[in-house]
C-alpha cells in the first residue's frame, strides 16, 4: 500500500523536497546541539524545560484529538464521518512521532533514552507517558492499516478491530490526561498545580486538533480532487465550538482561582504571563494575541451565519489553532518556571538552534501526514475508477 | 493456520526482542539490588546550619570553595550555565514568602546557606524516570550520573532550586581537577550528594570540615545522643518550605 507514496505529481515531489531540506537543516542543528550540549538552547538552571516540551505538549493534544472524529464515527454511527476518520487517525501518527521526537531532542543524554525502558519506574509519570504514548501510536498503526487495506480489497474491517478501535478512545483521553499529570503533580510548581489542567488540555486539543483537521480537509479539496463534503465539516466545526468554549472556561476558572485568593505563589504566575513581573514582558503581547484570537475564533465559531460560511470558518480554524498554540506551545510550560521556587524571575526565548530543529520536526510531521494521506486518497481514487 | 514468511520473520524479531528484553531486565534487577542496599542503615543523616555563628565570617566561602573544589563542579562564570552545590542566597529569596516586615538587617541583609535539602519525601525521587536518582537508606538523595538521560523532571519537580544540569561541557570549566572524584559528562543533573564518598571513609563532609566557625553540625538524627539531635532539642530550627511535606533534613537556626 505504501509503494502509493513514491509515485506522484511534480508538485507533491516538490513539497516533499521542501520538507526535506527543512530536516536536513534540523538534523544537522540537532547535530550541533549533541555535540555542544543543551547549552545552545534558551534553556538554564531556572527555566530547565522550553520550546521542545511545550511543543510535545501541544502535539499531544493534536495527537488525541483524532478520537473526535473516531468516536462519532464508530460509537454513534455517524456516517459522515467515514472519509475522515483515516486522515484523523493519519493526522495521530504525524503527531505522535513529532512527540516522540520533541522529547529525545530535549534530552541532554539523548542515547540513553532506551533507559527509560530499562530501568522502568512506576512512580514517574514520564514513564507512563512513554508507555501511554507508545500503545497509542501502535493502536493507531494497526487501526488506519486494516481499514484502508480492506477498504481497497473492498471486504468490511475483521471482528476483532473493533474492540481495538474503542480501546483506542480512552487512551487518547489517557495519553492527554498522563501529559498534564507530568505537570499537575508537582507541588514545587503553583501554576500547574491545578486540577483543572487536564481537563483543560483535553479541551484544547479537542478544539485545535478538530480545527487543524478542518483546515486539512479544505486544502486537500482545494489541491487533489479528494472532497469530504461540507457536512462533516460543519460537525467538525461544532466540535471545535464546543471544546474552545470548555477551554476559555476552565482558563478563567485557572484566573480566578489563582487571583483572587491572591496567593502570591499563584498570582505572581499569572501576572507574568498577562501584564509582566518584575520588568520581564516576554510573554505579555503573545498572551494578549491569544486572547483577541480566542474571542474572535469563538464569535465566528458561535454565530451559526459566520460559521457556516467557509471562507470565515478557515479564518475561525487558524484563530484557534494559534491562540491555543500560544497558550500551550509558548506560554503553558516556561510560566511554570517563572517566577522560580526561590523568587527570582528568570528570562527564556528559544535560540534559533531550537527554532531549526522545531521547525524541522515540525516539517517530518508533515512529511508523514503528506505520504498517508497520499496512500489514503490514492486508495479511494483506484476505487472510484474500478 | 499457514504461516507466511513476512509473518515468519515478525514472530523470530518478536521472540529475539522479547527474550532480549528479558535478560536486559533480569540483570537490571540484579544491579538495582546492588546499589539499592547501600548507605548506612539505621542511620539518617541531616545538617542544622547555625546562621548566627556563619555570619560571624563575612564574605567567607570557605565552605562553597572546599565542596566544590571537592567535586569537581565546573565553573562557567554565567547565570544560565551556572552548577552548584551549595551557595549563599538572601533571606527573601531561601525563605520565600516567609519575610516579615521590619525584621533585623542581619537577618535580610546576611546569606543563607542552600543546597540539597535530602528530602525524607524526595519529590525528585519519585519523578526520575530512570531512578537515576534514588533515595538511600541513611536518607542520602544519591545520584548515578551514568544512569541520567538528562530529562530534567527532578529539576522540574524540586521546591529548592537544589539541581544544576549540565548545559555544556563541564571537564574544560574545572579550575583545579581533583583526580579522586569523578567528573561529569554535558547533558546530566548534579547535585549534592552529603559527601557520600566521605562519609564512606569515616569523614565529615567537605563544607562542615572547611568551616572555620564551625557554623554546620552533621549528624545522625536516629541517634538520641548526637549533638545535631541535642541541639535540634535546644533552639527552635527552621526548614525551607515544610507546607510542601518534603520533610527536608536541613535545619537553620536564624
Amino acid at each position: 500500500m505504501l509503494e502509493q507514496a513514491f509515485s506522484g505529481s511534480k508538485k507533491y515531489w516538490t513539497w516533499l523536497i521542501i520538507l526535506l531540506v527543512i530536516i536536513g537543516c534540523g538534523v544537522l542543528a540537532f547535530l550541533y546541539q549533541f555535540y555542544q550540549g543543551l547549552g545552545v538552547t534558551g534553556m538554564s538552571r531556572d527555566v530547565t524545560w522550553g520550546f521542545y516540551i511545550a511543543q510535545f505538549t501541544f502535539l499531544v493534544g493534536v495527537a488525541a484529538s483524532a478520537v473526535m472524529v473516531v468516536l462519532p464515527y464508530y460509537v454513534h454511527h455517524y456516517k459522515d464521518f467515514g472519509k475522515i476518520t483515516i486522515l484523523g487517525e493519519f493526522l495521530a501518527i504525524g503527531a505522535v512521532i513529532m512527540c516522540m521526537l520533541f522529547i529525545f531532542v530535549d534530552m541532554g543524554q539523548p542515547l540513553r533514552v532506551v533507559n527509560i525502558f530499562l530501568y522502568p519506574s512506576p512512580n514517574s509519570l514520564m514513564f507512563w507517558d512513554s508507555m501511554s504514548l507508545g500503545g497509542y501510536l501502535v493502536l493507531n498503526v494497526i487501526i488506519s492499516r486494516y481499514t484502508l487495506d480492506c477498504e481497497k480489497k473492498g471486504i468490511a474491517p475483521p471482528k476483532w478491530l473493533k474492540p481495538v478501535v474503542i480501546l483506542s478512545i480512552p487512551w487518547a483521553v489517557s495519553i492527554h490526561t498522563v501529559t498534564a499529570f507530568l505537570y499537575q503533580g508537582l507541588a514545587a510548581r503553583p501554576f500547574w498545580l491545578s486540577a483543572v489542567m487536564a481537563p483543560r488540555f483535553l479541551a484544547t486539543a479537542f478544539s485545535a486538533g478538530p480545527a487543524l483537521l478542518i483546515l486539512l480537509c479544505l486544502l486537500l479539496r482545494k489541491i487533489t480532487k479528494f472532497d469530504v463534503g461540507s457536512e462533516p465539516i460543519q460537525k467538525l466545526a461544532i466540535i471545535t465550538t464546543y471544546a474552545m468554549l470548555l477551554n476559555i472556561f476552565f482558563l478563567l476558572m485557572e484566573i480566578f482561582t489563582g487571583l483572587y485568593s491572591g496567593l502570591p505563589d499563584h498570582a505572581r504566575h499569572f501576572q507574568f504571563l498577562y501584564f509582566g513581573l518584575d520588568g520581564n514582558y516576554r510573554l505579555v503581547p503573545w498572551m494578549w494575541i491569544s486572547t483577541i484570537l480566542a474571542i474572535v475564533s469563538l464569535i465566528l465559531l458561535l454565530v451559526p451565519k459566520y460559521r457556516k460560511n467557509e471562507k470565515l470558518l478557515i479564518v475561525a480554524a487558524f484563530t484557534v489553532f494559534l491562540s491555543i498554540w500560544i497558550d500551550k506551545g509558548l506560554g503553558m510550560v516556561v510560566t511554570g518556571f517563572i517566577p522560580s521556587p526561590l523568587g527570582y524571575v528568570p528570562d527564556y526565548w528559544p535560540t534559533w538552534v531550537e527554532a531549526t530543529i522545531s521547525l524541522a520536526i515540525y516539517a517530518l510531521g508533515l512529511l508523514i501526514v503528506t505520504v498517508l494521506y497520499k496512500v489514503a486518497l490514492s486508495v479511494r481514487r483506484m476505487l472510484k475508477t474500478v | 493456520m499457514s504461516i507466511d514468511r513476512r509473518q515468519f520473520l515478525l514472530i523470530t524479531a518478536g521472540v529475539a526482542a522479547a527474550g532480549l528484553a528479558g535478560k536486559q531486565t533480569l540483570s537490571v534487577f540484579a544491579e538495582n539490588q546492588a546499589r539499592k542496599s547501600d548507605g548506612f542503615a539505621g542511620k539518617r543523616w541531616a545538617m542544622l546550619i547555625d546562621l548566627k555563628k556563619c555570619h560571624e565570617n563575612e564574605g567567607c566561602t570557605k565552605c562553597i570553595d572546599a565542596c566544590h573544589l571537592t567535586h569537581n563542579v565546573p565553573h562557567f562564570g554565567n547565570k544560565k550555565d551556572e552548577i552548584k552545590w551549595i551557595w549563599k542566597e538572601k533571606f527573601e529569596h531561601a525563605f520565600v514568602e516567609q519575610e516579615n516586615y521590619f525584621v533585623p538587617e542581619q537577618v535580610k541583609q546576611k546569606p543563607v546557606l542552600l543546597f540539597c535539602n535530602h528530602c525524607s519525601n524526595p519529590p525528585c525521587v519519585s519523578v526520575c524516570p530512570t531512578q537515576a536518582t534514588w533515595k538511600r537508606k541513611d536518607g542520602i538523595v544519591m545520584m548515578d550520573w551514568h544512569r541520567c538521560v538528562g530529562c530534567r523532571y527532578c529539576m522540574a519537580a524540586c521546591p529548592y532550586g537544589s539541581r544544576s544540569f549540565n548545559w555544556r561541557e563541564p571537564r574544560t570549566h574545572i579550575k583545579q581537577l581533583n583526580p579522586d572524584f569523578p567528573t561529569r559528562t554535558k547533558g546530566v543533573v548534579e547535585k549534592c550528594t552529603f559527601c557520600d564518598e566521605r562519609l564512606a571513609r569515616g569523614l565529615k563532609p567537605a563544607c562542615v570540615e572547611s568551616c572555620p566557625v564551625k557554623a554546620m553540625v552533621f549528624g545522625d538524627l536516629e541517634n538520641p545522643n548526637s549533638e545535631i539531635r541535642k541541639m535540634l532539642g535546644e533552639t527552635f530550627t527552621m526548614r525551607r518550605k515544610p507546607e510542601l511535606g518534603t520533610q527536608p533534613e536541613i535545619y537553620y537556626i536564624i
